[in-house]
């Protein structure tokens, strides 16, 4: 993004904080890009001729004598068929070592979708995972988010999540990725061979914080082009939204705002619907579907962060890993899709609804046997065979690294019930019992 | 007209240089290369305005110019709101074309070459005052009624009014003349500023009589009255929005309103969806038709979040005035407060608890007193009765508008996250919520005389039980099953009954999901009997499955039609298992 030619140059800066600058300036826009020192930087406050301005790589370094240039265009991203397979920065310049992206340029965060013009999400999403396809079906269109403590392997779902949809594009917003974790995916997606349909716009802890702002309005950015050019189905996945929140409470606190709940900026849920709301369904066809990733620390949804994106998104899972197994599995009892009843059933097999409330309710049963076992109780027989079905259960369909489409998982479930139980203890409608409970 | 300079920007914040007179809440209009920014006067320094912009800024400059209008930010009212979708400033949202809503559209929120038959309800020389009916023309299957505008103070006589026929909204209908012989020609529509309440009635007596809403843990145990406030706090996924959807297609009101503030676009879109096709139980026709909805969804500028609520209550008094009963509903007002906040903040004003402002607990009551059951002054009854949403940070009731919308709301319907993972729905607190109106004197003669004699002694016998089955349930847990004695099981059992037979219901069932006060009687009474009974039993391990059978029983009359033959056959088989345990 280099200068062109009769650009007026600031050479004073009147203030510098930490992230943000001062310079008296005329006929600058709100939101306008500008270089200090050829660091990216964004207009965040005009009062009178005194521009403020926040540098996103953090201003270390800069002198009251840096050059300033305003560019007269807020964030902008060029969109085009030729990002498919790119990897690019948070400024949405490619660090993948390719040639630079030509095509239209459009801003970055831009409108919302007149509510009026939306269409009611009622396509499935399968991932291949039965903790979402089976019990929390996902539909296109929806923003949910994995809440999840650091020491758990988000990142590994959310590829896997990745490769496995039927999407046509799968945009990765990386936040705060560690380095490892940004190879960890790009040498996933590479080998995986589907590369073409996967764009990544990437902020790693090597980079500074401020810097992620961008990344979720470039991923989204991206995604519109191709959900409204090309009615194309399109996965944005968002890791770690929480980093995200830190760096909008970094920028709050250097303007002297005055912060609310945890430390966070007052606007924290309007900032925060302004990405997720981006998900919907065109009635053309295109959708954008958002996956996010929000780490929570000990399980605490009360913090601000987890409490105001339990608002705004529809549903949130939860990793558990399960001790029986040895292998993670997404909770089904504390994981929940809220849009799940708009394709269960519907676009998925009939029995789909009764056979996922059937194993949620005996799964359930199978925990109160646990505890009932763990305080020394004795166990009934009924105690016994929920609690073999459990850990089947989990081997058999939770774990993730199981790969089955929904109808094969549903043949699944409807043997092991047969297996351990009764039909009254299944109590499953009588006529899908007749068409799937297997006479012996 | 005053013009204006803008000098400052901090996100939707603009600070404007004016050269002349400017209002608190006066209207502007801030020119960024063609396309006018609504904006509204918040506060004013000299000869600095300070205005909230309802759209993004990105782009303004300073120096781009501003007018101001001298009027506050209005609603435009008149036949043809009725199954609207307005934005949070009444705009028809389906007038806009693009995917995406642009920056400076407004569109009118009513048609303009519509053609409404018109009946006179006044004659020549008639003497009138603000809000009196003029005439009426169908809306739907409301009949809407043409007052005189509610901004004209003082007594007007009616010079000449229009014979029976079709008009256009903009036709004029009625000549008025003040005592000095001024005329005002009148067509249909007419403007109000919506910040402040439309007070064209003769008297707002205390409400009295009870609102249907067909949910029975509202309707049974905290009946909202016509008229009346509540307010619904609850951590997400606890379904508050499931409940205020399932008592906007159930209630007992003319004409439904409902105010989408800050939240999903995609619960929005279900409504959108869902209304035109759902029948409305009370007429038979669609539900769409006698509702309109206001939607400011989360990603739509935080301003006009504020906006939203108002334009939705200025339109609700608006139909008030026509004799109507109109039911508001809001979700969530804690995105409203949370807008308050973020210009509060921009302000540099000193922040009250949890850096919300200071006056808002003033802000909310005042919001909530326009609510209310009037006499108009023809003495026809009006009223609207408004359930807001909160959704408070973190689950904590404690939190400022919690707190702050308790001290304005009368029902205060408490939504628990434990009833939520039993999946216990609707899930409202039975112990912690409450009716400030089964106080009222005039509200408890309603009940009983309206729904049974001594029905007040009996709800509140319901909440006794209630309230000892929790607390003997509280015993078991720390003495254990046989360390308390047998009544203790009892009691819990007794509870256990009112809960899921009266509380607990089916929003999907067909039957279950609304019903109607005489059934609710019915099986509160049923359920009474049961629970005054003296049953016998040998030891603690007889009392669940005994209790497991009267519940099944009980739920599935619930899912009857109320009295058909297999109701009164699971009654008589109920009657029958009490038979077993009654004490010789």
């Amino acid at each position: 993004m280099a200068g062109t030619a009769f650009q007026k140059i600031y050479t004073k800066l009147n203030q510098i904080t930490k992230a943000t600058c001062t310079v008296t300036a005329t006929g600058v826009g709100y939101e306008e890009l500008a270089t200090v020192s050829g660091r990216l930087a964004q207009v965040v406050k005009i009062m009178g001729n005194s521009v403020t301005l926040q540098i996103f790589s953090g201003t270390e370094g800069i002198g009251t004598d840096a050059e300033l240039v305003f560019f007269g265009k807020p964030p902008t991203l060029k969109v085009s068929d030729q990002l498919g397979g790119r990897f690019f920065n948070a400024y949405g310049d490619p660090i993948d070592g390719g040639p630079e992206i030509e095509g239209q340029e459009v801003e970055i965060g831009g409108p919302s979708v007149n509510p009026v013009r939306r269409k009611d999400p009622s396509e499935l999403i399968a991932t291949g995972i039965a903790g979402i396809d089976l019990n929390n079906t996902l539909v296109t269109g929806q923003k949910i988010p994995f809440f999840a403590d650091p020491d758990q392997p988000y990142n590994q779902v959310m590829a896997t999540v990745a490769l496995r949809t039927k999407a046509d594009k799968i945009i990765l917003g990386g936040m705060g990725l560690s380095n490892d974790d940004y190879l960890y995916y790009k040498n996933t997606f590479e080998s995986a061979g589907v590369i073409d349909k996967i764009i990544s716009f990437v902020n790693t802890t090597d980079d500074p914080p401020v810097e992620r702002l961008l990344v979720p309005n470039m991923a989204l950015a991206a995604a519109e082009y191709f959900a409204i050019e090309k009615n194309e189905s399109v996965l944005v996945l968002l890791t770690d939204v929480t980093l995200y929140c830190d760096a909008l409470s970094i920028v709050s606190n250097r303007m002297d705002q005055i912060p609310s709940k945890d430390s966070m900026p007052g606007s924290l849920y309007s900032d925060l619907a302004k990405i997720y709301e981006k998900a919907v369904q065109f009635p053309e066809g295109g959708s954008i579907t958002i996956i996010a990733v929000t780490t929570i620390s000990g399980g605490d949804i009360t913090h601000a962060i987890p409490d105001n994106t339990g608002y705004i998104t529809e549903g949130q899972l939860y990793l558990r890993r399960d001790t029986d197994i040895g292998k993670v599995i997404i909770d089904p009892a504390r994981s929940l899709s809220r849009l799940k009843t708009k394709v269960m059933g519907k676009r998925t097999r009939a029995d789909h609804p009764q056979v996922m409330s059937a194993s949620v309710r005996l799964n359930s049963d199978a925990v109160n046997a646990k505890t009932k076992m763990e305080n020394g109780f004795d166990l009934s027989d009924y105690d016994e065979r929920t609690l073999k079905f459990a850990r089947d259960y989990a081997e058999q369909i939770l774990a993730i690294d199981v790969n089955v489409d929904t109808d094969q998982m549903l043949d699944t479930t409807w043997a092991l019930f047969q297996k351990y139980f009764t039909r009254e203890e299944v109590a499953i409608k009588d006529e899908f019992m007749q068409l799937y409970w297997k006479k012996a | 007209m005053t013009k204006g300079i803008v000098t400052g920007i901090i996100s939707n914040l603009v600070h404007v240089e004016v050269d002349g007179p400017v209002s608190q809440n006066e209207i502007c209009y801030i020119d960024l290369h063609g396309v006018k920014l609504m904006a509204e006067v918040i506060k004013i320094a000299g000869n600095t305005a300070y205005t909230q912009v309802f759209e993004s800024t990105r782009g303004l400059q300073p120096g781009c110019t501003v007018e101001f209008t001298e009027r506050m930010l209005e609603v435009k009212l008149g036949p043809g709101m009725l199954s609207k979708n307005y934005d949070g400033l009444q705009d028809d949202l389906n007038k806009m074309d693009g995917l995406f809503l642009t920056r400076g559209e407004y569109t009118d929120p009513l048609d303009e070459h519509s053609v409404w038959h018109f009946t006179p309800l006044a004659k020549a020389g008639d003497a009138v005052q603000a809000g009196d009916w003029l005439g009426s023309v169908p809306e739907n299957w409301i009949n809407h009624k043409i007052m005189v505008p509610f901004k004209m103070e003082g007594q007007y006589s009616i010079k000449s009014i229009a014979a029976e026929g079709d008009f256009q909204i903009t036709d004029t209908i009625a000549v008025l003349a003040n005592a000095e012989g001024a005329e005002f020609p009148l067509n249909m529509i007419q403007y109000w500023p919506v910040k402040l309440p439309i007070r064209a009635y003769a008297s707002k007596p205390r409400p009295f009589k009870m609102m249907e809403t067909g949910v029975r843990t509202i309707d049974t145990l905290n009946p909202i009255a016509e008229g009346g406030t509540g307010f619904t706090p609850g951590p997400f996924g606890t379904g508050k929005t499931v409940l205020q959807h399932s008592i906007s297609q159930n209630a007992e009101a003319d004409l439904i309103i409902v105010a989408a503030c800050g939240e999903r676009a995609n619960e929005v879109v279900e409504l959108f969806v869902e209304f035109p096709e759902l029948d409305d139980p009370r007429t038979g026709r669609k539900l769409m038709e006698r509702t309109i909805i206001i939607c400011n969804t989360s990603n739509m500028p935080v301003a006009a979040r504020e906006a939203s609520v108002y334009t939705a209550m200025s339109i609700a008094e608006y139909y008030r005035s026509m004799g109507l009963r109109v039911l508001l509903l809001a979700d969530s007002t804690s995105r409203w407060a949370q807008a308050l906040r973020e210009m509060s903040n921009r302000m540099e004003e000193l922040p009250g608890p949890d850096a919300f402002p200071m006056d808002l607990p003033a802000i909310i009551s005042n919001f909530y007193s326009r609510a209310g059951y009037v006499f108009l002054n023809n003495g026809t009854p009006g009223s609207i009765t408004f359930i807001g949403a909160v959704s408070p940070a973190g689950g904590n009731l404690k939190e400022p508008v919690t707190e702050s919308t308790k001290k304005a709301a009368r029902c205060f319907y408490s939504l628990s996250q434990e009833r939520a993972d039993s999946k216990r729905y609707p899930a409202v607190d039975p112990i912690d919520s409450y009716s400030k109106y089964l106080e009222y004197d005039e509200v408890k003669e309603y009940l009983d005389g309206n729904i049974a004699p001594g029905w007040v002694h009996d709800v509140l016998t319901a909440k006794d039980l209630l309230l000892r089955g929790k607390e003997a349930k509280d015993q078991i847990n720390i003495l254990g099953d046989d360390g308390v004695p047998l009544d203790y099981h009892s009691r819990f059992w007794k509870s256990e009954l009112v809960d899921r037979i009266i509380l607990v219901q089916d929003g999907f069932d067909p039957v279950d999901k609304s019903t109607p006060i005489k059934r609710q009687a019915y099986m509160l009474q049923l359920v009474l009997k049961i629970c005054r009974e003296e049953l016998v039993f040998a030891n603690y391990e007889e009392l669940q499955p005994y209790y497991t059978r009267l519940i099944n029983g009980l739920r599935q009359m619930n899912y009857q039609e109320f009295q058909n033959a297999k109701f009164k056959e699971y009654e008589a088989q109920l009657m029958a298992i009490v038979a077993e345990r009654r004490a010789k």
